[in-house]
């Protein structure tokens, strides 16, 4: 049952890894250009949802103090709250993220002007009929 | 001033952009003027920061004033001076010639193209100037989207090249991401210096070397190591030329700089070498890159892609500089960096404005190409022999460093590789060579050559780049013992 | 002896003044054919004036010394100039005047296509040439050694036929493909090994051997040394150089008979000597193993020889063989030896240079390329033949011809070593050349032209110029018989240096 314990004790990793595996999968393995680009988002996200589970502790709540400056009466006591740095990490990923699928979906929309398909093998073939 | 440097280098290209963008629908000639006066003074930030680095030590910049580990801390060393001073000057010579091939590509979308071509040098200067893990990966990819977005604009064939290059580029950035957080897992910082004093106590750990194995395989995928390269030749084929020979040139030799901080800086020398063989894997990878890469090239009849080939064999020479682990090989690796990205630039330059007024890229039709186009060939013959390794080109010195390093360390195979892909890229480059001076002699000759060179804006970076490749090797012995020999890790 | 070091300038002048004119004679291009030949001529002349200025100081037993740059610790690129230096260039730029005027009346009269091309590179294989002689580290001459390859390979490429191409493809192939492969790689060797490139008297493995250096490493290096020097023409490296005679005769003259094989032993001379020293390889035995091989290829190639029916082949085989005489010579490592090798630098240039001005003159004059054609030739072109009967003597090594001296010495050399074969390797392919070479005299002057259809053949020589060049040389083949003292000076100052420092 140990085996139990070691994939319970840390599902988050296993999500994610599922997750990543499932991107990774679709960005490899599919035909269709515009399944790769969701599968490059799940891969995306996946990674950002390690990162946030990472940050997460039992019992903890969001990291706003809620007193101010100068009237430190409280000793802060850093268990009490979740790590804020790979949220703040994320936001700038998921910035990363949807710029880059902006991008792929751009050429995705320029690819298909020029060949009127998306299944990768259809535009291979028209390539290949073009260099004769 | 000097002590802002490290970020205005950075916060100049990336205004520039945006200026560009708004200026360029105004009045679009103001786009060229632009973008070359910021690049110009990059070039100038770059050289006085590598002089007050070599004069004075590091510089260290603070952003918005938080002390590392919290804040950013952008750290200027020896070696990303030096490599600071290659991109910026590169990406200056590249912008003076794009003017008149972006003319022709694309005249409405100068401002636009300018605007990504700027923000690429942002982000490769970033990820030079950073000395934050995190950063380094926001900046990785506000090169490689510029990137995306600037392959994408050239040929027929570009669009799908950019596409697989996102698929790729994409898988890698996130491993590298992935990289990084295990090790904000294992140390709760960001920072590389401080993640190099904090990470030897860990070197055990499963979770550090996940780290460093998936940062490894990130930084490959983006520099094109041996076998992540797929993405390359299509990538660097198909852009637009003022594109690719910047692309070529910088963004390979930034990837092998990534490398190096993550080998040598974030983690010890050691680590790569002892405590996991990273090493000698690296060195047999990049044996393959080394023949591979030439093998490939040898079949190839379109230039650049033939070109394209030779960076990915350049590439494994890089690593393996970098692999065997010694003084001569490492600095042989980083003298690389430089004659490489000069030699691929003169290349590439060349070869675009073979395309421009030719039209054509295929070697086939470059017979009797010398009485056209003198100054570009000659240019391309210096190329081309550097690369080979003859000297007195700079070629030649790097590869000098990269054989004593495998020979020191006893690694013989290593050794033999680089001298036979020299001598493949030699077979590669006298088949054109032979075609460009003497033309074929079956071919009818009718069609008397006459004198039609590129215009004085793409031949004066090209003269530039051949006149660097020509002179670089004889200061190969100054550059060293003022710069590189401080980029070495202390341990070799 | 008393070496002073003296730092000049003037080496490397010598070596820029051809470069200098190769620039000139582009800019001049076609437009003036006379302003751009008299370049050649100019730079020729005063490349000569500049190195013989330098004759009085070596022979005085100094050294000139000029660093260009510092490249890297142990990497300098650094001229220095001594006897064996000296010799050579001395040789290669006085027969670089001859050739000049000698090119000029064979483009000329064969109206050849990219003249300006031909001279330019010629122009930048003879600076090469005199910076491989004068380089004072392994690293220069490399540097320099691949120049020439590349600088000559538009000259054997000249006519641009399929043919010409697929020998100058050859040629390029063996000369660059083998100094990168192993020529580079021993290099690298030694400089890991010995730390420093530097030619030094006593050789620079002398003084590392057991230090970490295993004998083995050393022959493998050697070897290596041996098998990457390809221009010295050794077999089974020499097919390059048959390959090489679709150049134009001039470039085969100077080129493939002085400054491109030259370079070859020369570099070999300075490996063995300079780089190894005669103790070291006395002691590991590969002197000896040399010389059989130089032995080998002596025989061979002149045996080859025998059955070229085409006159340039022959004259290359002939040069392939010729060449093992001088790396025999340094290989038996004995005084006399090394003197006769040096000499025979010199020697042979001469008496080469003739036979192939004579075959180019042939050429130009009648279009006759074989030997079998040649029948009753010598009525018809009589200083030609004349001058070919010389050159071939001296070849053959009979006195009162240059050649004869050389061959003394190696046989001294070989009985010094107590080599007993060596002699027998030298008289038998004395035979042989006498075989290969005395039939075409035989021909040419007593057998009756076989389309005689007029009786009386009148006189059709090639060109005056380049009758007088080749006149000139095959006199000067004779004039080093009785006068040799010059050259004889310098080689035996080389031999002093490395055997007496020892």
């Amino acid at each position: 049952m140990e085996i139990m314990d070691f994939i319970i004790s840390k599902y988050n990793y296993w999500m994610y890894i599922i997750l990543m595996m499932i991107g990774f999968y679709a960005m490899i393995a599919k035909n269709n250009l515009v399944k790769k680009v969701i599968g490059m988002n799940i891969f995306q996200t996946a990674i950002i949802l390690f990162f946030v589970s990472t940050a997460s502790k039992k019992g903890a709540t969001i990291p706003i103090i809620q007193h101010g400056h100068g009237e430190a009466a409280d000793i802060i006591n850093t268990a009490q709250y979740m790590n804020p740095l790979p949220h703040v990490l994320m936001l700038t990923a998921i910035v990363v993220m949807v710029s880059t699928f902006g991008v792929a979906i751009a050429l995705l929309i320029m690819l298909y002007k020029k060949y009127n398909t998306l299944e990768e093998d259809e535009i291979l073939e028209i390539l290949r009929t073009e260099d004769g | 001033m000097i002590q802002h440097a490290p970020v205005l280098i950075i916060i100049l290209p990336l205004m520039a952009s945006l200026i560009n963008l708004i200026i360029g629908m105004w009045r679009k000639r103001l786009c060229y003027p632009l973008t070359v006066a910021a690049l110009s003074a990059c070039v100038l930030l770059s050289f006085a920061m590598l002089n007050t680095v070599i004069d004075h030590g590091n510089i260290t910049y603070r952003l918005g004033g938080w002390a590392p580990p919290w804040g950013i801390a952008y750290l200027i060393d020896h070696l990303n001076a030096f490599m600071l001073v290659i991109v910026s000057f590169i990406s200056l010579v590249v912008a003076v010639y794009s003017r008149v091939s972006i003319e022709k590509d694309m005249p409405k979308k100068i401002n636009q193209f300018y605007t990504l071509f700027l923000l690429l040098v942002t982000g490769l200067l970033g990820i030079l100037a950073t000395g934050d893990a995190f950063n380094l990966f926001v900046f990785l990819e506000i090169s490689s989207l510029a990137g995306y977005a600037l392959i994408a604009v050239g040929d027929d064939r570009a669009p799908l090249a950019s596409f697989n290059y996102v698929i790729m580029g994409t898988i890698g950035a996130c491993f590298y991401l992935l990289g990084v957080g295990y090790l904000y897992i294992a140390t709760g910082s960001l920072n590389m210096a401080d993640l190099s004093g904090l990470l030897p106590d860990l070197y055990g750990s499963k979770v550090v070397i996940g780290a460093f194995a998936f940062m490894m395989v990130g930084v490959a995928i983006k520099m094109a190591f041996f076998p992540l390269h797929k993405w390359l030749p299509d990538a660097y084929t198909h852009a637009p030329s003022a594109v690719s020979a910047f692309v070529a040139s910088a963004m390979t030799k930034v990837g092998a700089y990534v490398m190096i901080r993550i080998m040598f800086t974030v983690f010890k020398p050691y680590f790569s070498i002892e405590v996991i063989p990273a090493s000698a894997i690296l060195g047999w990878l990049a044996v393959a890159a080394m023949l591979f890469g030439c093998i490939r090239a040898l079949a190839q009849t379109d230039v650049k892609r033939m070109l394209s080939y030779i960076i990915i064999a350049e590439v494994g020479y890089i690593v393996m500089g970098l692999s065997v682990g010694n003084r001569m090989g490492f600095q042989g690796a980083v003298l690389h960096i430089l004659n490489d990205a000069f030699m691929m630039a003169c290349l590439f330059l060349a070869a675009g404005a073979i395309e421009y007024k030719t039209g054509t890229r295929n070697v086939h039709n470059f017979s009797n190409l010398y009485k056209k186009m003198p100054v570009t060939i000659i240019a391309f013959t210096v190329g081309g022999l550097s690369i080979v390794g003859i000297p007195p080109t700079c070629g030649f010195f790097s590869k000098w460093y990269l054989v004593l390093g495998a020979i020191e360390s006893q690694q013989w195979v290593f050794a033999a590789t680089l001298l036979i892909s020299s001598l493949l890229t030699a077979v590669i480059f006298f088949k054109i060579l032979v075609r460009i001076y003497f033309g074929n002699s079956n071919e009818n000759e009718s069609s008397n050559p006459v004198f039609n060179e590129a215009p004085l804006s793409m031949l004066f970076p090209i003269c530039i780049m051949a006149a660097g490749v020509l002179t670089l090797g004889f200061f190969s012995g100054k550059i060293i013992s003022s710069v590189i020999q401080f980029t070495v890790p202390g341990s070799f | 002896m008393e070496t002073a070091v003296i730092y000049s300038i003037k080496p490397l002048l010598a070596i820029s003044v051809s470069l200098i004119a190769g620039l000139l004679i582009f800019l001049t291009g076609e437009r003036s054919r006379n302003l751009r030949e008299s370049w050649t001529i100019l730079a020729s002349v005063i490349k000569f004036t500049i190195i013989a200025s330098m004759v009085p100081s070596i022979l005085a037993g100094n050294v000139i010394e000029y660093t260009i740059i510092s490249i890297a610790p142990g990497m300098l690129l650094q001229f220095r100039v001594d006897a064996l230096g000296i010799f050579f260039a001395i040789t290669a730029s006085f027969l670089w005047i001859i050739t000049s005027f000698y090119s000029i009346g064979y483009v000329r009269a064969m109206k050849e296509h990219a003249q300006t091309r031909y001279f330019i590179c010629f122009a930048i294989a003879l600076s090469a040439t005199i910076g491989v002689a004068f380089s004072a580290n392994l690293f220069t001459t490399f540097l320099f050694y691949e120049i020439i390859t590349l600088s000559t390979y538009p000259l054997v490429a000249h006519k641009e036929t399929p043919e010409a191409m697929k020998g100058a493809r050859k040629y390029v192939t063996y000369l660059l493909g083998t100094s990168i492969a192993f020529q580079l790689f021993a290099i690298f060797l030694t400089y890991s090994a010995a730390g420093t490139l530097d030619y030094s008297y006593a050789g620079i493995f002398n003084s590392v051997r057991g230090n970490g250096v295993s004998d083995t490493f050393l022959i493998v290096t050697f070897i290596l040394f041996m098998a990457g020097i390809t221009k010295a023409g050794m077999m089974p490296f020499h097919s390059w150089l048959p390959a090489a005679m679709v150049a134009p005769t001039p470039v085969s003259a100077l080129l493939h008979a002085v400054a491109v094989v030259k370079t070859g032993v020369f570099v070999v001379v300075k490996v063995v000597l300079h780089i190894f020293g005669i103790n070291l390889l006395s002691q590991l035995g590969l002197g000896t193993a040399l010389a059989y091989f130089a032995s080998f290829t002596i025989i061979v190639a002149s045996t080859i020889a025998l059955r070229q029916d085409n006159l340039k082949a022959r004259l290359a085989y002939s040069t392939v063989s010729q060449l093992s005489y001088i790396i025999l010579g340094v290989a038996l490592l004995t005084p006399s030896g090394i003197t006769g090798s040096v000499m025979h630098i010199v020697l042979h240039a001469f008496g080469k240079i003739s036979l192939f001005f004579a075959a180019g003159a042939i050429y130009v004059a009648t279009h006759k390329t074989k030997v079998s054609e040649l029948d009753g030739i010598g009525k018809q072109m009589p200083f030609t033949m004349a001058a070919f009967t010389l050159g071939a003597i001296s070849m053959i090594g009979l006195p009162p011809l240059g050649g004869f001296l050389s061959k003394w010495f190696l046989g001294i050399g070989a009985i010094e070593a107590g080599q007993i074969p060596i002699i027998i390797v030298i008289a038998t392919s004395t035979i042989l050349n006498a075989c290969y070479f005395l039939p075409i005299i035989y021909r040419a002057f007593f057998k009756e032209a076989a389309d005689s259809t007029d009786k009386t053949p009148s006189i059709k020589e090639a060109p005056p110029l380049m009758v007088g060049a080749l006149v000139l040389t095959a006199s000067g083949a004779v004039a080093l018989f009785f006068k040799p003292s010059l050259f004889l000076d310098l080689a035996r100052m080389v031999t002093a240096s490395v055997t007496g420092v020892n």
